[in-house]
């Protein structure tokens, strides 16, 4: 534990991703294969089976500490950060605990899945006793379901292939899919000649987004693959060698395997050849164009056991599109170029019209593409996706240097001017300060709220909005402040839908801060209205 | 001892500051004003406490130095050792000033307040505005840049809470300033210069007197270079300098330690000293979020300020009945003592946030609130 809650620290107390990745690599390179097996599994960002309810832990803390009720929570209110508060409260941080990781992971994190509440505090207490600060901090974290220290899975893989002097390229292989937090798991992904599996899947190219116009910075319209850039879910179909042994995958991007919510694409897919694998987008389909989002979000939150009851009646289907070919044969084609990954796509005939290859954009000029982007909107789309067609398919985000590589081209977001209503405090680097914001739209000469957002403002700026709203505040309830609607925001977001459990009737996807209007009073904000109006479209 | 409701309290909050008020139409002097007063009674020289542009000044012996350079040379002030009273007389009355030392930066001082004389009925308790301060039941001296805090008997008790809040509590200094020194060397085994943010008067020297020499040259802004010679008047002992003036940084740059105010992060003269990794010297470096918010390579928990259990002994030293509390966490700390203490208590507002402020250069929950 002494170890790992020093690279805890190691990893927080630096924005520098090579120091990030040096103290991981440094911490595998001399944990024992468990304790490493169980900080990759938490550095991912995987979680305890049953998180420990909050209110369980305050209990517990007011119990200890004979702190009244409301002085914890003004704490928290300072802190912003629930396991820290606890951390800095708790009396008597001695020494410090020298159980490895594997200990008090076996007896102070598992156990806690399968007891009684009585069981869980004796357990949280023995590992409070035996804890300084940090360690309680970090057990905290990991019993209330994740670290978020700044560390993706990515660069848990870099580190591992770091310390055991691997190809990063296997270790991702080998890590995509299930993490489990045992020396067995750990070994099969360092050890010299795992064999490949080909259930796992591979890792996803990324495209970059591009800015300028293509003209300017892709060369030759002819070399490029354009197509419409789908808003579904990416995922990876995978059909093993022998498919009625080893039945057919759906990974989606977060490596989770999505296939149970649609059954209908694992179905489709046992006319494929064994040994493919296919990179494309789960949609839902209508008509001639993608259905809107929140069809496919009815499949996602449904339980596996209904999701293949759909309604006879319903003309919407789910379907892959499918982009790329990675696995043909059983080989891997991934080095081969998009022109020729594309003529294999062509070649497989691919069940049609559950799974279906994307279709390019004709388009032959550059300004025939722009304009035909236009109409993204309509089609339901978020802007072309542009592919070299002489490029090979790379690992994550990862830049060609040959001026190959994928672009996403997408359409500027919708935007409306909204007004700021209420702020209530952000959490970890933005504890203390006022950064989580509601904005209202004008309804009938009323302020009706309507999304909530977070990010696009400067450091600078969020120190005088936090300032403003210190001074303006008209009401405060627990920790929200409502202030006076003075200050106007422009919010982009990426869709609207009709919703019932939203006031406003409506409710936005990936809201948004993209400018501060300093320059407009509350009144000249939008109607409610023309949300409606886009949500039409 | 309750107050009778029909004399005037001898200290109030008044738009300009605290008033002295022995009932006549205008208050005998302020303590801290921060508007022009006839007579300003300093608890110490931040920026917060001290404004220039008043009649006459009174503060402690070794107080008088920095108060001096920040107010100018041309101003008026009167230094008085502490523990030894003196009379400050008005047209209604006289009061008895003695000041004690807060232990929060040199020369910082407790006001203890008597009425001597009045013509109307008057406050008769004894008062104490304790200013900053930090005390610390554990160390002998805390702080060797100045001198420790002295508790005070008295009726009421006026005290501050930049840290009133019980995650507050102040890990050893010395485990803290060997944390600064082992990451100062590191930074510069890797040819990094160390930067640490601390606030100019007080905070900088305290910072000083932790480091250790030996490890490399240390330089220091000249916000704070232009107070070494109040603390080397004082006789407090710093380790030797360099300043840091566009010909030195070339010796410092990928070895040294320098200390900046906070104010200078992101500026190009920050950028002049190469690769840097910034640290700050501040009681918030406590929580994650206040280090992470300005990206801070490492937090160097050191406050000139109490904490918690800190504050509670103070109140609890002094006796006092009546607790008013001001600067910071103001309103959990009298809901807390009243709730478990039985005390009367009460909140003092401020217009300005607590120096602490100044500390983090960030905005801060809780204060001015
Ligand atoms: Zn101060």
């Amino acid at each position: 534990m002494r170890a790992f809650t020093e690279l805890y620290d190691a990893i927080d107390s630096t924005t520098a991703t090579s120091e990030k990745l040096t103290a991981m690599a440094d911490y595998f390179e001399s944990a024992s294969p468990n304790d490493a097996a169980i900080a990759a599994y938490f550095l991912s960002g995987q979680r305890v089976l049953r998180t420990v309810p909050t209110k369980l832990l305050y209990g517990l803390t007011l119990e200890i500490t004979g702190l009244p009720g409301w002085l914890v929570d003004a704490s928290y209110a300072q802190v912003g950060d629930f396991s820290e508060t606890i951390a800095l409260l708790l009396p008597d941080p001695g020494k410090g605990s020298d159980a490895s990781l594997t200990e008090i992971y076996e007896r102070s994190i598992v156990p806690l899945a399968t007891s009684d509440d009585a069981a869980r505090r004796a357990i949280i207490l023995d590992a409070w006793r035996e804890m300084d600060a940090r360690q309680r901090y970090v057990y905290q974290k990991l019993i209330r379901g994740g670290l978020r220290v700044g560390v993706q899975k990515k660069m848990v893989v870099r580190a591992i292939a770091m310390a055991h002097d691997l190809e990063p390229a296997i270790v991702a292989a080998r890590m995509s899919g299930r993490m489990d937090p045992t020396p067995e798991w750990y070994e099969s992904v360092t050890s010299e000649d795992a064999g490949e599996d080909i259930a796992r899947p591979l890792p996803f190219y990324l495209a970059h987004q591009l800015d300028d116009k293509p003209e300017d910075t892709l060369g030759n319209r002819g070399e490029w693959l354009a197509e419409w850039k789908y808003d579904g879910i990416r995922a990876q179909l995978i059909v093993p060698h022998d498919p009625h042994h080893n039945p057919p995958m759906l990974w989606s991007r977060g490596e989770e395997d999505v296939g149970e919510q649609f059954p209908e694409i694992l179905a489709a897919a046992r006319a494929l050849p064994g040994g493919t694998v296919l990179d494309g987008e789960v949609l839902g389909w209508e008509g001639d164009r993608p259905a809107p989002f929140a069809f496919l979000q009815t499949r996602l939150n449904r339980k596996a056991k209904t999701a293949g009851q759909l309604p006879m009646f319903d003309e919407r289907r789910i379907v892959l599109r499918a982009f790329d070919v990675l696995r043909f044969e059983g080989k891997d084609v991934r080095g081969v170029t998009l022109r020729e990954r594309r003529n294999i796509l062509a070649y497989l005939e691919l069940p049609a019209p559950t799974i279906a290859a994307t279709k390019p954009v004709e388009e032959t000029t550059w300004e025939g593409l722009a304009s035909l982007r236009e109409t993204s909107r309509e089609r339901r789309v978020e802007g072309l996706m542009l592919k070299h067609m002489g490029g090979v398919y790379g690992i994550g985000r990862t830049k060609p240097g040959d001026g190959t590589g994928w672009w996403k081209w997408k359409i500027g977001p919708m935007t409306l001017d909204a007004v700021l209503v209420m702020a209530q405090h952000g959490s970890g680097r933005r504890a203390g300060l006022y950064t989580d914001y509601t904005f209202a739209l004008w309804h009938d000469g009323e302020l009706v709220n309507f999304a909530k957002a977070y990010s696009g403002l400067t450091n600078e700026e969020i120190e005088r909005v936090d300032n403003w709203i210190r001074r303006n505040t008209v009401r405060r309830a627990g920790p929200v402040r409502e202030v006076k609607p003075e200050l106007v925001f422009e919010l982009g977001f990426e869709g609207v839908q009709v919703s019932t459990r939203h006031k406003s009737g409506l409710a936005v996807r990936f809201p948004r801060i993209l400018k501060w209007r300093e320059d407009k009073t509350a009144d000249e904000a939008d109607e409610l209205a023309s949300l409606r109006r886009l949500a039409q479209q | 001892m309750p107050h009778p409701s029909t004399t005037p309290p001898l200290v109030s909050a008044a738009p300009g500051g605290l008033a002295i008020d022995v009932g006549g139409r205008e208050p005998l002097a302020m303590i801290d004003p921060w508007r022009p007063a006839p007579l300003a009674i300093i608890t110490h020289a931040h920026a917060d406490h001290a404004y220039r542009g008043s009649e006459r000044y009174l503060c402690s012996k070794p107080g008088k130095g920095v108060l001096q350079t920040r107010m100018g040379k041309d101003a008026a002030i009167e230094s008085h050792a502490y523990g030894q009273p003196f009379r400050v007389e008005g047209e209604a009355g006289a009061v008895e000033v003695t000041f004690f030392p807060a232990g929060h930066v040199l020369g910082s001082a407790q006001v203890r307040l008597r009425v001597l004389e009045s013509k109307q009925p008057a406050d008769d308790r004894t008062w104490v505005v304790t200013g900053d301060c930090n005390f610390s039941a554990r160390e002998a001296n805390p702080n060797p840049t100045c001198a420790r805090f002295q508790p005070v008997a008295c009726d009421v008790l006026l005290i501050e809470s930049t840290f009133g809040l019980p995650i507050y509590r102040w890990p050893d200094p010395r485990e803290e300033f060997e944390k600064l020194n082992n990451w100062w060397r590191m930074n510069a085994a890797n040819g990094r210069t160390s930067i640490v943010m601390a606030y100019g008067l007080g905070k900088a020297q305290r910072v000083l007197a932790g480091l250790d020499p030996s490890i490399g040259p240390i330089g220091v802004h000249g916000a704070i270079e232009t107070l070494i010679p109040n603390y080397e008047a004082e006789g407090v002992e710093l380790p030797e300098v360099v300043h840091t003036t566009q010909k030195a940084r070339k010796g410092l740059r990928g070895v040294a330690m320098v200390i900046a105010p906070p104010g200078i992060l992101g500026s190009p003269w920050l950028r002049s000293f190469g690769s840097t990794r910034t640290s700050m010297a501040s009681g918030f470096m406590l929580v994650r979020g206040r280090r992470r918010w300005r990206s801070f390579d490492h937090g160097c928990v050191i406050s000139d300020h109490a904490d918690w259990p800190g504050l509670l002994g103070i109140v609890e030293a002094s006796g006092a009945k009546s607790v008013g509390v001001t600067h910071g966490s103001s309103e959990p700390l009298a809901r807390y003592l009243a709730q478990t203490r039985g005390l009367e208590t009460f909140v003092v507002p401020t217009r300005y946030r607590g120096e602490a402020e100044e500390e983090t250069a960030s905005n801060d929950a809780g204060e001015g609130d």
